[in-house]
Order: C-alpha cells, then structure tokens, then sequence
C-alpha cells in the first residue's frame, strides 16, 4: 500500500473500532435480554446448587448437602472488597431479623479482610463458604458480588438476583419466590 | 402545579431542537442568510423551554405532589428542601432533564460568544448541539418520562431518596459531572463543523481552547466531589474504587486531558489537526459511552441507576447514530487533509505527543478493564471481575513516565530544543528531587517503593518548574512569561498533578487502620493518636433518628479533636447509614466510623488515620483552577474568527512562541 493509500485506510479506523465495539455492545444488551431485563438470571435456575466442599470462615468445611435439608435458604455473595454488598447489608440484615435463613459465600477474599468486615457491619449470616480463587463462583456463574441466590429446601437454585437487594427489588422479585417455595417471614 | 406543563414544555423543546437542527443547514444549502441566522434564536427558545420543564419537576418536588411517580419513588415529605431539590437528578429520569438543560445550557453560551464566529461554521455547530438535544429529549419522552403520574391512585407518601444521596457533596456534584461531560460537546460540535466547513486551522483551536479548557475543570471538580462524597459517605475510608461507573467519568477526563494539551499544539503550531478532532470526537463519545454504561444496566455497579435495555438500546442506537456518524465524517474528510509542517524530535509538540500517547493509552486500558467482563461473558466464558490491582498497576506503569516527561515538557520550546540546553538542565532537578524525596521518606518514616517514587515524581514536576523560571530570568524573559495567564494555569494544574501523586502515594503507604471493640472509656492508640470512646447518645433528624458517638482524640497528652461518627436508620425506608466522624487535616485525617452495636453497649469501630489523604483532592482543586486560569488569559477575549472568507492562514505565527 502507498503511503496515501494507507492514510485513507488509517483514518477509517476509528470509525471501524468503534462499529466493532456497537456490535459488541448490542451483543451485551441482547445477553441481558434473553436472561430477562435487567435481571442477569443465571442458567443454573432449576438446577441444583453446584456441588463443593470449602472451608468456612468459621474453618468448619461446608458442602452443598447443608443447602438442602429441607430450609428455603438465601445464598448472599459478597466480598469485603465490594462497596455495594455495604450498601445492601442493613436491607439483608432486616431479612435476617424477619427470620429469612442467610449463608454467606464470601467471593474472592481474604479470610482477615472478610473477618475484620464482618466485625465492623454484623455477622448476620449462618456461616460463610470461602471462595478466594472464585472457583465456586465459577460454577455459579457469578458476575461480581453481590448476587444473591434463593435456594429451596432441596437444594435447587430457584432465582438468582444479581448487584444489591433493597426492599423493592425483594418485595417485587425475590419475596414472591421465597414464598412460593416455602419460605418463612415473621412478622 | 401540573407536571402536564413540564412535559408540554418539553416536547415542545424537542420540536424546536428539530427545527435548529435542520433550518441551519438547509440556510446553507441554499445560500439563505436568514435560515443560517435562526440557529441562534432557535437555540435560546430550546433553552427557556427545558428550563420551564425542568421548573415544573422541581416544583412538583418541593410541593411533595406523590401523583407523579418520579416523586412518589425518590422523595418523602419529610426530606428537608434542599434535598428535595437536588432530589430532582437523584435518579435516572430526572438527573437525564438536568442533563439536557446542562447542554442546551452550554449551547445557549456557545451561540452567545460565537457571534464573531463566520456563521456557516457558527450554524453547523449549532445545529450539531440542537441534533444532540433532540436524541436526549427523544430519549426522555419516550423511555424515561419524569412526569409520569400515578393517576388516580396518588400514593400518600413518597418512599424517600436513596438516603446515600443525602448529602452535600451529592447535591453538586451531578450537576459539576454534567458541566464536564456535557462541557464536551462543545468541542465535538466545532470538530464536526471545522469537518464539514474544512476549517482547521490555528484560529479554531484558539477559539476551542478556552471551551474545553472549562469543561475539563467542570469534569475535574465534579470526579474530585464524587470521590470525596465515598470517602465520607461509603464509611470504608476508601475514595476511588475503580468502580464501571466511576471509570466511566475517568475515561472522558482522561481523553479530555489530551485535547487540551493537543489544542495548544493545534492552536500554537498549526498541527496535530486530525489527531486533536479525533480527540475531541472521542472525549465527548465517551461522555455518551458512560451514559449508555451506566443506565442500560450492562454493567451493575453501585451508582447505577434502576437500568432497562429497552433505554439501553434507544442510547445505542443514538450513540451509533452520532459517533458512528461524526467517525464516518472523520474518515471522509481527513483522508485528503495534507500534513503540516513537522517538528523535530526534541521540541515543546514531541513531548505533548507522548502526553497524548499517554494518556490515550491509559484511556485504552481503563477502557478494556472497565469492558472486559462483558467481553469474557459474551465470549460464552464465565464472567469475571477486573479489580483494583489491574488498574492501579497501570496508573503506575503510565503516571510515572507520564510525570516525568512533563517535567521536562513544561520547559520544552515550541518547533526544535536544544539537545546540550536540555540535557543541562536535568541534573539539578534530578538531584533535587531525589534528595529531597529521600529526607521526606526519613522525616516520614517509611521508604516504601510507592512513598518515595511519588515524592520523587511531585518534586521533579515543581522543580522543574522552578528551574525554568530560573533560566528564563538569567535570560531576561521571565516577565514575559509571568504575564501569560496560559503559563500560570500551566502551572496551577501540574502542580495539581504533582499534589494528587503525594496524596495518592502517601495516604496508599502511611494509611494505618484498626477494628476494635469499644465502649465508654475504652482508650485506642494508633499511629501516635489516642481515641477515646465516650459513649453513644439518640439524636434525631429531620427524616431519620441517629445514633451519634463520641470520640475524643488526644496527642501527646493535649486534647487533638472531638469526633462525632453516627448510625443513621432513615424512617421512610428503614435503611441504615454510617456518617463517619472525620478530623480534616492538611497532614493527616483522623477517620472513625461506627460499625455494629455489639452487647453490653459496645460497638464494633474502625479508627484509621489516613496522612496526605486531602492531598488528592487538594490535586484536583489544584488542576481545576489551573483550566480556569488558563481561559482568562487576554488573548482569547479578542475575536477569533471574523465573518471573511479566507481567514484560513492569517495566523500569527509571532505570537505562537509565547
């Protein structure tokens, strides 16, 4: 290519990466689409919990057997790392006191950092899986924390919502499941 | 009040932003002077039209009128009236109005100043402004309508504002952000004009300069509030988390920052033409690129706002339409533009061109960070997380050579520089700043790689500042350069540059942290600061009933501060807030925030003394004056461009080298 040859071509560029990057981005929206508005439901609906054995921060090992002893049980991901699992966790800690059962999965930490967290806001969950190399999370399909999953009592995934839990996104998505699968409120 | 009116009024503002947008360019079509002159007018009525809409939204805020639902979900008649107000861009469809008066705002100014301007290129610029107001009004009344009513079922009472964004620092600081994103659009305007008209030339740099320059201080000022309101609001002491929507605001303000240091290569020299329109395409693109980010919800972060694909695909097709659309022009136009003179290897232009290599590489990379989950998902791999580390290794990796280059650009001279000048004049900073940098490290106490290499990098930037003046009073030029406002807002902002580097580097190495137990009486020591904890008392607010503790801090036995941090439950919503109690100093700041309530009246308490930590955000007010400086200077209050033909090189060629 001649020199002006190559200049005409060069100036197309940045109109060519940014098309490129369109189409990427209409990919993107077309993925939140197909996995229902804003709601990144994952492909593990209806199907059970992955299977695991990991540690706890309490140091017991926690498998996924104790997902499915007959509780409706939410699965809260969060990390000590992530601002908005802060802003979700007085919301979770009224679900808490309401009686909704809560198991942490705490994603891509340290144990000292999740601890020192845990510490400062309230332990509000039963116990928590650790997942520091997000292998479990993996499986999960888990985008960034937060994502909560509700469990039912046999161990299946039945709704996956991902970023934070208020009261509206509970009250009009996620109560209504927790209820349908047997889940107790205290009121 | 009837929110009817607003929306009237808004529609009628997109008819009319339809008109500026078309009536100009066909008066150029056709040659008709009175068509090209409407764009002028047009834009004003555009203006008073949103303004009138956005009157009624506010005023169905402070009215607590529950009916429209925008209300009904982000106020509550218990919200104190300044909250109200501001609660008007608390969430998606209001803050999308505030951000469409912001531009018709920025182009009623444009049309005011540019009246020098030749008007076929005034006309296309403004009829650009008006095609962006249309899409974003478009946008507002079909998907995202703030005047939405509940009708006839009013809710009684409002479900508060995200309790979060009551505060001060979040009352200004969307409208500071819109003034920069939007601030932009300006240059993009005269970019897409200088295409259509084939005006590039010094005299439109010179007339863009000043524009850009206060947008990017707008930007600057609006980030630099963002990271001060996490710094005190999130509790965690952290003030930039890398988060998809901050980087969102980075990526424009970086990109942004090239165009202004382009601008002055354009304007002085007559160069970088095609690189610094594709800049200012680019720095506006990626204002609309965070837009489209933060509200379509393909990426969840914690600012985003209640996001919708179906708004998610209206921006992309509008972001197609427009930056597709000006990249296209780009293509078409520069293809046959011929180079200008060069410049040599070692001159003022060679190192602006590393600036802007730079900064666009480090754009790049927060680009792909920031995208690169979506990437690895869409690839059908499991979705990932980028996190802090990626991005802070390449602020180092890029903002270390990026400082040292500007310490020698400051000095460089315009078209070639004197090998044997330079090198001369490297060794005394260099001695300077390393000396020093190690006597603060021992003052200080740590030689941590981070501390020092930022001492050494902030020091080595103002040095050389100092030496330039030095050699230019030897050389009896200094007055000359003193008189030039560009110089000192040159100045004012590198300096910003250099405090941000000491804030960021010593507040990352000397920050020292505690979790403890606490309750009246307990006595913490850290980092030569004793913390007492003095028991916690109810205080209520207007909406809300806080716990408040009191803390007493000594040094060296002598009382040092009284801190204040609460637990705020918000009744409307329940939810529960940290308000940490901050002691400010220019050394230091004392941080401590209340965690949960433990038995026995104790609390869980993080306590951290965070030194130079107001430093970075000293940088940024720094950096923000310094673009104010610079457009003050006298040259651009003289007109620009007059309405004759052929002013395409009358450059003043003489002027370029002060």
């Amino acid at each position: 290519m001649t020199p002006e040859a190559s200049k005409k071509f060069l100036v197309f560029a940045p109109l060519t990466a940014f098309v490129l990057l369109s189409a990427f981005f209409y990919s993107a929206l077309q993925l939140r689409e197909i996995r229902g508005g804003d709601e990144l439901t994952s492909a593990l609906i209806d199907r059970p919990f992955p299977s695991f054995e990991l540690a706890g921060l309490d140091n017991d090992v926690h498998d996924q057997s104790e997902l499915s002893m007959g509780q409706v049980t939410l699965v809260n991901v969060w990390g000590s790392w992530c601002p908005s699992c802060r802003y979700e966790h007085p919301f979770l800690t009224e679900l808490v006191e309401a009686g909704v059962p809560l198991v942490g999965l705490n994603y891509k930490d340290t144990p000292t950092a999740a601890l020192d967290w845990l510490d400062s806001f309230g332990d509000i969950y039963q116990y928590h899986i650790q997942d520091q190399d997000g292998r479990l999370g993996l499986d999960l399909g888990v985008y960034g924390a937060p994502e909560t999953f509700i469990v039912d009592g046999d161990g299946v995934i039945r709704y996956k919502r991902v970023g934070v839990v208020d009261q509206r996104v509970w009250d009009d998505l996620m109560k209504p499941v927790y209820l349908q699968y047997g889940g107790q409120i205290d009121d | 009040m009837y929110p009817e009116f607003g929306l009237i009024a808004l529609i009628f503002a997109g008819f009319i932003a339809l008109l500026q947008s078309s009536i100009p360019l066909v008066g150029i079509r056709y040659k008709r002077p009175e068509l090209i002159a409407s764009a002028g007018p047009l834009s004003a009525l555009v203006f008073v039209a949103i303004l009138i809409s956005y009157y009624y939204l506010t005023m169905s805020f402070l009215q607590d009128d529950f009916s429209v639902v925008y209300v009904a979900n982000n106020s509550n008649s218990l919200l104190p009236w300044y909250y109200k107000f501001s609660a008007v861009w608390g969430a998606h469809e209001g803050s999308m109005l505030l951000w469409v008066l912001v531009l018709v705002g920025w182009t009623l100014a444009v049309s005011i100043f540019s009246r020098h301007l030749q008007k076929d290129f005034r006309a296309v610029a403004l009829a650009s402004q008006g095609m962006l107001a249309l899409g974003f009004i478009l946008f507002l009344v079909f998907t995202s309508n703030p005047f939405e009513r509940l009708l006839p079922f009013s809710a009684p009472e409002g479900s508060d504002l995200n309790p979060l964004l009551q505060d001060v620092g979040l009352i200004f600081h969307p409208p500071m952000l819109y003034m920069g994103y939007v601030g932009f659009s300006v240059a993009f305007s005269f970019a897409l004009a200088a295409l259509v008209c084939g005006k590039l030339d010094p005299i439109w740099a010179k007339w863009l300069r000043p524009w850009t320059n206060i947008a990017w201080a707008f930007l600057t000022a609006g980030i630099a509030l963002g990271s001060w309101w996490a710094y005190y609001e999130l509790g965690w002491g952290g003030w930039w988390f890398w988060d998809p929507v901050e980087n969102a605001s980075l990526m424009p303000w970086i990109v942004g920052t090239a165009l202004v240091h382009s601008l002055a290569v354009a304007e002085k020299r007559n160069l970088f033409q095609s690189w610094t329109v594709l800049l200012a395409i680019v720095a506006f693109s990626l204002s609309l690129l965070g837009t489209f980010l933060v509200r379509s919800g393909v990426l969840t972060s914690v600012h985003s706002f209640a996001s919708d694909p179906e708004r998610g695909l209206y921006i992309l097709i509008f972001l197609f339409i427009v930056i597709g659309g000006s990249l296209f022009l780009y293509g078409l136009r520069m293809g046959d533009l011929k180079p200008t003179t060069g410049f040599e290897p070692l001159s003022a232009e060679s190192m602006l061109l590393v600036n802007n290599l730079l900064l666009t590489l480090f754009a790049s990379v927060v680009l792909l960070g920031t995208l690169y989950p979506l990437l690895i998902e869409s690839l059908g791999m499991q979705s990932v997380s980028v996190g802090p580390p990626y991005f802070n290794l390449f602020l180092v990796i890029i903002g270390a050579p990026l400082m040292l280059f500007m310490g020698l650009g400051q000095r460089m001279r315009w078209r070639r520089d004197d090998m044997s000048r330079v090198l001369k004049s490297i060794p005394l900073p260099l001695i300077v700043s390393l000396v020093l940098a190690i006597v603060f490290a021992a003052m200080l106490g740590s030689f941590k790689a981070g501390l020092v290499g930022a001492l050494f990098l902030a020091i080595w930037v103002v040095s050389h500042l100092i030496e330039d003046l030095r050699a230019k009073y030897l050389s009896g030029g200094l007055s000359k350069t003193l008189k030039s406002l560009t110089w000192w807002g040159m100045c004012t902002a590198h300096i910003g540059i250099a405090v941000l580097a000491v804030g960021i580097g010593l507040s990352a190495a000397l920050t020292e942290s505690v979790d403890v137990r606490m309750e009246a009486g307990t006595k913490v020591e850290l980092a030569g600061y004793e913390f007492e904890f003095d028991g916690v008392y109810q205080e209520p607010g207007p909406n809300y009933t806080a716990q408040v503790a009191e803390v007493f801090v000594w040094k060296d036995g002598f009382p040092e501060a009284q801190l204040y941090p609460e637990k705020r439950r918000y009744l409307a919503g329940g939810d529960v807030l940290t308000e940490a109690g901050i002691d400010a100093g220019i050394g230091r700041d004392l941080f401590v925030s209340m965690g949960e309530s433990l038995e026995g009246g104790a609390w869980a308490v993080r306590i951290q003394v965070k030194p130079f930590i107001r430093w970075t955000w000293f940088g940024a007010i720094f950096m923000a004056l310094g673009g104010v400086i610079g457009i003050l200077d006298r040259r651009y209050r003289m007109p620009a461009i007059t309405d004759s033909e052929g002013s395409q090189s009358t450059n003043d060629q003489s002027q370029a080298s002060t």
